[in-house]
């Protein structure tokens, strides 16, 4: 009764990484064009963005555990505040951003949408956008964990600055992104020089449209074998192996990977529920985002869900169409995955 | 819905007032004037006869709100603090340098007002003293006696004496965010709300955990009964009253009493101010008025709309305000 449809709720969007990758631009252009929407910024109380808006608000950036112990239960408690004050004007915007600094974890805020219910009640997280300087994020992406992150978590990348580096250097960080995340869309830009309705109302949390999960490039449909048993046997983290394929380089990040599951048998609902949720307690922490359409044996209706390491969210979505493929796809993003564990998990859902 | 036919009501002694844009966030009663604070800027006040008027009290919406009976002061996101009294006058108490969001007041037994902004408290005694705690303050709220002030934060809650430099705060910790804090009128216990659905509280003399929990949702409202002996919490689709007996161990140990089970959720609770009976208002917009001893309830209003946002009853107890986030507003009037 209180519920309000996810179309009433005000987007949120999250736009991450690093000090100097592009973000202000980005961030100025999406308050300046006459696109007649009024935003609300939330920035981080410490970072050095200059914007000119009369709805900016500082936050501090610092997360706290949820009182189960875990490590990675945290949520953003200064978004609780700043998002319940900001409700109170609603109607004086349409929109709201939250920008964090390039050291800052997406999940945080992801889950404080999911675990603070008057939050998750009144605005929804639309999509995280991560800006990117092509120039340096290779080097982030060997040293700095919060790199990775900010792309796995990505759903909308923008690789910015693309003046500065050649077109070799370009395909290597490419390939670098979607060895991590081949699901976000990415944008190759100069001067974060893009269509802002490809950044903003992506929709890309709402459980209605979580359908994009067709990566760029998948690592089964490639044709060859990448599984690389020594790569637990050593220390050396920034091993990475290289590919040609198709222009792209083909890089196996080896800490953070996603994993892609399908089935065209129908899976038995009784066991894929408690599986998942098993396997999201167990290895949550290492499950930075997961994803999936479901076809159930004797259900009509698309099962969608989606989660931020412990935390699911799922629900039925719609009728199969009749001219649709029934067929179930999954996909993990995450460090270091159990992937034999994960693919015979899914597999043992499958209705024989 | 069980049905409400045979339930006394007290409906029809409503005074009806609304609808009120930016909806109802808070209320409280200034002798028999009601005030109805909006979320817009706005104070709305009604006077027992006469017409309701609109008070721009801030510049921004206003973030929080308290009572000592004689004014109204509340805190906006334009930085200040602001006094109005039933006249329909307003002052600056305060303004915070950075026009950071002022987001918790609370005011002392002697009539010293403290707020926060952001990780900073501030109480306005003789003399103005500030606090950095080591996160976003959450709640703020006074000691019934003695110059002292509990300050909620992330892991914990600090207790503060502002006026006494010397005398080092002492904080008692547990993990996570603490988003409201009251201390009972005893001054034996302090009971935090937490970002989870579940109450903590401290035995002051040893510093002893309680832990309160079993509600769906988190607790954003709570009161104190007339006798000091109950603390009426929301978040459960029941009345949980959880017992303060004036023993050792007050509520150690203890189970809640639940009343007025319903398949709604409550949402806000004001405890009468003399006898022993709260009112509780639902998300459905359903507001009961339950006697804590026996669990026997009156109607204050029927299902409706959004949920009821604020409940507060006249210091003689015969006025009940109430608001609701759609803006829907209501006097009722139980003498
Ligand atoms: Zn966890």
């Amino acid at each position: 009764m209180t519920e309000q449809s996810s179309s009433e709720k005000v987007p949120v969007t999250l736009l991450t990484g690093y000090l100097g990758a592009g973000k202000t631009t980005l961030l100025n252009r999406i308050l300046s064009e006459p696109h007649g929407k009024k935003y609300a910024v939330i920035v981080n109380e410490f970072g050095e963005i200059g914007i000119d808006n009369d709805l900016v608000v500082g936050a501090d950036e610092e997360v706290f555990e949820m009182n189960n112990g875990c490590i990675c239960c945290t949520v953003r408690g200064d978004l609780v505040r700043i998002l319940d004050g900001l409700m109170r004007r609603k109607g004086k915007f349409d929109a709201i951003i939250v920008e964090t600094t390039g050291l800052a974890d997406p999940a945080p805020v992801a889950q404080t949408f999911f675990m603070d219910e008057n939050v998750g009640r009144k605005t929804k997280l639309d999509a995280v956008v991560t800006v990117a300087d092509a120039k340096w994020l290779s080097e982030r992406l060997k040293d700095a964990p919060e790199a990775k992150n900010q792309i796995a978590f990505a759903d909308v990348i923008l690789l910015n600055k693309t003046d500065l580096v050649s077109a070799d250097e370009l395909s290597d960080v490419e390939g670098r992104i979607r060895g991590i995340n081949p699901y976000a869309s990415l944008h190759k830009t100069q001067r974060a020089q893009i269509p802002l309705n490809a950044v903003l109302d992506r929709n890309a949390f709402d459980l209605d449209r979580i359908l994009d999960l067709e990566p760029t490039f998948l690592e089964e449909d490639d044709g060859h074998d990448h599984d690389h048993e020594h790569s637990h046997e050593h220390g050396d983290h920034d091993h990475d192996h290289a590919h040609k394929h198709g222009g792209l380089k083909h890089y196996h990040d080896e800490e953070m990977q996603s994993i892609a599951l399908r089935s065209e048998k129908p899976l038995d609902a009784d066991k894929f529920l408690p599986w998942i949720q098993d396997l999201v307690q167990k290895e949550g922490p290492s499950i930075l985002r997961c994803k999936g359409i479901l076809a159930f044996k004797n259900d009509d209706q698309r099962f969608v869900f989606q989660g931020v390491h412990m935390i699911l969210d799922g629900n039925h979505q719609r009728p199969w169409k009749h001219d649709e493929k029934r067929e179930s796809r999954v996909v993990f993003i995450g460090r270091n995955l159990p992937r034999e564990l994960i693919t015979e998990g899914f597999e043992n859902c499958v209705v024989k | 819905m069980p049905g409400n036919a045979d339930i006394p009501s007290v409906v029809e002694q409503t005074r009806l007032i609304g609808p009120l844009d930016g909806g109802v966030v808070n209320a409280h009663f200034l002798g028999r004037t009601a005030a109805l604070v909006l979320g817009d800027n706005a104070i709305v006040l009604v006077p027992p006869d006469g017409e309701t008027r609109r008070i721009a009290a801030h510049e921004g919406a206003i973030l929080t709100s308290v009572t000592d009976g004689a004014r109204v002061i509340s805190g906006g996101d334009d930085g200040r603090v602001i006094e109005t009294v039933s006249s329909g006058e307003t002052r600056v108490l305060a303004s915070d340098p950075k026009h950071r969001w002022i987001d918790h007041i609370a005011l002392g037994p002697d009539g010293t007002i403290a707020w926060s902004a952001g990780k900073n408290a501030y109480a306005q005694g003789k003399e103005l003293r500030t606090f950095e705690a080591a996160s976003t303050v959450g709640a703020l709220a006074f000691f019934p006696k003695g110059f002292r002030l509990a300050i909620a934060h992330y892991n914990g809650v600090t207790l503060w004496f502002p006026n006494a430099a010397e005398a080092p705060p002492q904080t008692l910790e547990r993990k996570g965010s603490h988003l409201g804090a009251t201390v009972s009128p005893d001054g034996r216990f302090l009971v935090t709300t937490m970002q989870e659905p579940l109450l903590h509280g401290w035995r002051l003399v040893d510093s002893q955990d309680m832990r309160m929990s079993g509600y769906t949702a988190r607790v954003k409202s709570f009161s104190w009964s007339a006798d000091g002996q109950w603390l009426a919490t929301s978040g459960a689709t029941q009345l949980v009253l959880w017992p303060f007996p004036h023993s050792k161990d007050g509520p150690m140990g203890k189970p809640p009493r639940l009343l007025t089970p319903s398949g709604h959720r409550i949402e806000f609770v004001a405890c009468h101010p003399r006898n022993a009976a709260v009112a509780a208002g639902y998300d459905n917009g359903m507001i009961f008025l339950t006697r804590i001893e026996d669990g026997a309830k009156i109607l204050a209003r029927k299902p409706s709309d959004t949920p009821v946002s604020a409940l507060a009853w006249s210091a003689d107890g015969l006025l009940l305000a109430w608001g609701t986030e759609g803006g829907e507003a209501g006097i009722i009037d139980l003498a």
